[in-house]
């Protein structure tokens, strides 16, 4: 029902394609899913099926938009309406109303229904998605799952026949992302509705999927799309969820892309393991067992810790210590108190009980630029901390005001992201990147806390890879021993980089400790590989360790 | 039984502007008083449980300061009016060029009065459009313009949400701005305000461009079948109605030009307005989600408000000392006067119950207490 006939684009100022001679066909009925690195252009490819490419953003389009037979190119997003339903990245920001149920109605006034017909749908679509109990609420009032849900709603009721997705779950915790993934399932199911879906995290989409395209997978042309089953692609992709890793390193035919495939096929591995590895291994192969020795006294610590915003509790009662050379991965719904925990910490929020101590202090009494060199914080959005016109200029300003070498932050920066052009406009930089420099720019008042908020948004697998690895080394490196406690969403990161694991829900800790232990207490939480091969294995490198560690000891 | 719901808003500004021509046309302590009495009962038990319901309690502050800046600037520029004295301030010569103002001085009995007659009518205008505001819902209002207007009313429906968002991102900005250290040396402030603003203008620069994409994406905007000769006559007969509307203002309110320029060509630019903007609503191919409807208690508002207007002009026209009663003698009241002012009463059994999340009953637990709790103190 939809092609992309030819589909080439690029920026007028810059000669590479985003898109090369891209073609996909999307049938009736289909839900297809498109992956690729960061920044490999996959908004840029919904957007031009919506139709907002190249209007909102220059550059030139050639090929063809196919809609039902008739192409449509040259017509603007508002003339696609009400066959291609459109939701972008960050809900919140489309919006256009302020209640649920005005905001569900809004699409349908532009197509001019009339007020009976608006009324049936959107008496259907608040059941569909299931926020009958929201419609009259304020939208800001939401979770992002229910925003999300909301902004699925809201395109939903004109009737579109085929769902465009921009990363539809990259906000939200895992519960919640399961939720608007089974709605997008069970509207290809009952409505027969195609659906476009980009996503990141693969792991929860692919069971859904019909077919998977891969935009970037060619280094040499980053432009191309490759398009095929998704057993199929996943054999050799570079981004690939775990369990396709798994399946890859135990070498199972067909790849298995759901854990219930994965754990039929698993019963061979699961006896290699248990011959090859000594079960003591296997009780703790996360990688703080070597740090474990190497901590040196607590960092961080709070004690029965409440912060309340006016007379809503926020964080109630919660103990928490953090050592040096540890990470740890604090994680729970939206709205659990994560955040506020972490300026707690940093000490813009003051407690109104309990206490908090970072390196000896109480950071409520300290001047800022005390609190700067205790206590790093990323906040959720790293651009929040940008202000300057280029790389180097940033650098340079956060040298000057930890009093530090100049240069500091610069050498920070090269080791976290190598290759940053340092007369790039922050802005310009990509999601990985502008992390980086806010870490680095913030690291150069060398804190012994660091404080990560939702640190993966948008981030690859090799992306996040590479991101778990420095945290890692900065916790641990010699002489400036860091303790570093990161806020996420992402199972799957937690597996790769904390030692121990803290879960709030609203505002307590339901559960902490060591991350194998934590996450076997709750299945919501476990990665991938602990659901396939059971409690003590988190990443597919300890598998793939523990596999080739016998040989090398015969 | 009357089901809750929420009246018109247009009937709820009728009604409150027959209020505000009432007051001015009066200076009746007591009938201006009946009016703040009226105005303050329909409120308290028609306003909704909304933001914007709050603001009532803002407006009586606006009176009442209004009424007392009033006494204070009569107490310090007072004339030397005759009366019974109350106190005596030392007067403060001024120089001949500006005889007849006379700074302290005497303040007399008769002064005070004036001063608070004249401020409470202003008080009163002020509160009657302080009682619209509580009770008509702001954003069904920008829906009640015609179709013509459409696209103009959902501009600004976004422009007022986007300061909520503004301060929100102001909030962010800070906080994280305090997590790096700030410039130092001597231009520290200037450069201060920039690391604010910048990532603020580019947050909300972004954050437009999203709204604006999403709203494209979702049929805003949408033209439909229109041909370039419609387009044309609709513009054309807008701006002939526009100049024909200014035309016949400047006429009617300068005596001096021929009188055939004024009312009709006011009448003529008006219809000519008219016409273009129902062309212009026929093209547009939009709806209305649970479009507001007039229905009986909208008109018996409505009319309530009329009412009280038309009553107390009549009283102003033909008992002027009733209207505006000297300041010697008790201010006497006719029973026109009062029955005016008490129709504006009306709406309280008229209008339907408003809409709050109790009475919906639905998943509002946030609302709730905090408007009960309102509720309890406003009263």
């Amino acid at each position: 029902m939809m092609e992309l006939r030819d589909i080439t684009f690029r920026y007028d100022d810059d000669t590479t394609r985003v898109l090369d001679h891209v073609e996909l066909t999307v049938e009736n009925g289909e839900l297809v899913v498109l992956a690729g690195p960061t920044g490999a252009g996959k908004s840029t490819l919904l957007a031009v099926v919506a139709g907002l490419v190249p209007a909102f953003t220059g550059g030139t389009l050639t090929g063809d938009v196919v809609l039902d037979g008739e192409s449509v190119i040259d017509r603007p997003a508002r003339e696609r309406a009400h066959t291609v339903g459109y939701v972008g990245q960050n809900p919140p920001a489309w919006f256009v109303t302020d209640t649920v149920e005005e905001e569900l109605a809004f699409g349908m006034e532009q197509l001019g229904l009339p007020a009976p017909t608006m009324r049936r749908r959107v008496e259907e679509t608040l059941d569909l998605l299931g926020i009958a109990d929201l419609r009259h609420r304020d939208l800001r009032t939401l979770s992002g799952g229910q925003q999300q849900r909301v902004a699925i709603g809201s395109v939903l009721t004109a009737h579109p026949r085929l769902l465009v997705l921009d990363e539809p779950t990259s906000a939200l915790d895992p519960t919640a992302a399961e939720d608007v993934l089974a709605t997008l399932a069970r509207l290809v199911h009952d409505l027969g509705v195609s659906v476009l879906v980009a996503e990141h995290r693969l792991e929860r989409v692919v069971p859904f999927a019909d077919r998977l395209c891969l935009l970037g997978a060619d280094p040499a042309r980053p432009g191309t799309l490759r398009v095929g089953d998704p057993g199929e692609i996943l054999q050799d992709a570079s981004i690939a969820p775990p369990i396709v890793e798994l399946g890859r390193l135990a070498g199972w035919q067909p790849l298995p892309l759901t854990v219930r495939d994965a754990r039929r096929l698993a019963g061979p591995l699961k006896a290699r393991l248990a011959a090859v590895v000594p079960d003591e291994t296997v009780a703790d192969p996360a990688p703080g067992q070597q740090l474990r020795q190497v901590r040196r006294g607590p960092v961080a610590e709070t004690r029965r810790l409440s912060v309340a915003y006016g007379r809503t509790p926020a964080v109630r009662e919660v103990d928490l210590t953090l050592h040096a050379g540890t990470v740890t991965a604090l994680m729970g719904r939206n709205g659990a108190g994560k955040s506020t925990l972490m300026w707690a910490l940093q000490g813009r929020h003051r407690p109104v009980g309990g206490r908090v101590r970072v390196a000896g202090a109480d950071p409520g009494s300290l001047r800022p630029e005390q609190r700067r060199a205790t206590t790093g914080l990323v906040p959720q959005s790293p651009a929040d901390l940008l202000y300057l016109e280029t790389v180097r200029e940033e650098c340079e300003a956060a040298d000057r005001t930890a009093h530090a070498e100049p240069g500091t932050c610069g050498g920070l920066l090269d080791r976290l992201a190598p290759g940053v052009e340092p007369d790039q406009h922050p802005r310009d930089l990509s999601e990985g990147q502008r992390l980086a420099l806010a870490v680095a720019v913030v690291l150069t008042a060398r804190p012994r806390l660091l404080l990560l908020d939702e640190p993966t948004r948008g981030l690859d697998y090799p992306a996040k890879r590479q991101l778990a690895k420095i945290l890692r080394e900065l916790a641990v490196e010699p002489e400036a021993e860091r303790a570093v406690l990161i806020a996420t969403h992402d199972v799957e990161f937690v597996a790769q980089v904390a030692d121990d694991l803290v879960v709030l829900a609203e505002g307590e800790v339901v559960s902490s400790g060591p991350v194998a232990h934590a996450i076997t207490e709750s299945p919501a939480f476990a990665p991938q590989v602990t659901k396939v091969l059971g409690p003590g294995w988190l990443r597919v490198e300890d598998v793939a360790a523990a596999l080739a560690a016998p040989e090398v000891v015969r | 039984m009357r089901l809750p719901r929420d009246l018109h808003p247009v009937a709820w500004w009728t009604w409150a502007i027959g209020l505000v021509v009432g007051a001015s046309c009066t200076t009746n302590p007591f009938v201006l008083a009946l009016m703040l009495a009226v105005a303050s009962l329909t409120v308290l038990t028609c306003r909704s449980d909304q933001p914007w319901a709050r603001s009532f309690r803002l407006y009586l502050w606006l009176g009442l300061t209004v009424v007392l800046v009033r006494v204070l600037f009569r107490i310090v520029l007072g004339g030397d009016a005759p009366g019974h004295v109350l106190f005596t301030l030392p007067e403060i010569p001024l120089p001949h060029v500006v005889a007849g103002i006379s700074l302290l001085g005497d303040f007399t009995r008769e002064e005070l009065l004036w001063a608070v007659y004249e401020g409470s009518r202003l008080a009163a205008i002020l509160i009657a459009i302080g009682a619209a505001n509580a009770l008509a819902n702001p954003k069904r209002l920008m829906k009640s313009l015609p179709p013509a207007l459409y696209e103009v009313g959902t501009a600004m429906t976004v422009a007022i949400s986007v300061v909520p968002q503004l301060a929100d991102s102001a909030r962010r900005v800070r906080a994280a701005q305090q997590l790096r250290g700030g410039p130092t040396g001597r231009f520290r402030r200037t450069r201060g305000v920039r690391r604010i603003l910048v990532p603020i203008l580019e947050d909300s620069f972004e954050r437009s461009l999203a709204l604006a994409a999403g709203m494209d994406a979702r049929g805003y905007g949408r033209t439909g079948e229109l041909t370039a000769r419609q387009r044309r006559s609709t513009g054309a007969l807008m701006i002939v109605g526009l100049l024909g509307v200014c035309a016949g203002v400047y006429a009617l309110l300068d005596g001096t030009t021929p009188r055939f320029l004024a009312l009709p060509m006011l009448a003529l630019g008006t219809s000519a307005a008219l016409a273009g903007f129902m062309l212009a609503g026929r093209r547009v191919r939009r709806t209305r989600y649970r479009p507001d409807r007039w229905r009986l208690p909208e008109i018996s508002v409505a009319l309530s408000g009329v009412a009280t207007g038309a009553g107390l002009w009549t009283v102003q026209r033909w008992d002027p000392a009733v209207a505006h009663p000297g300041v010697t003698a008790v201010p006497e009241v006719s029973l026109l006067a009062v029955a005016a002012v008490l129709v504006g009463l009306l709406p309280v059994w008229m209008a339907p119950p408003p809409m709050t999340a109790q009475r919906r009953g639905t998943a509002a637990e946030v609302v709730a207490p905090r408007s009960v709790g309102e509720a309890v103190t406003a009263r």
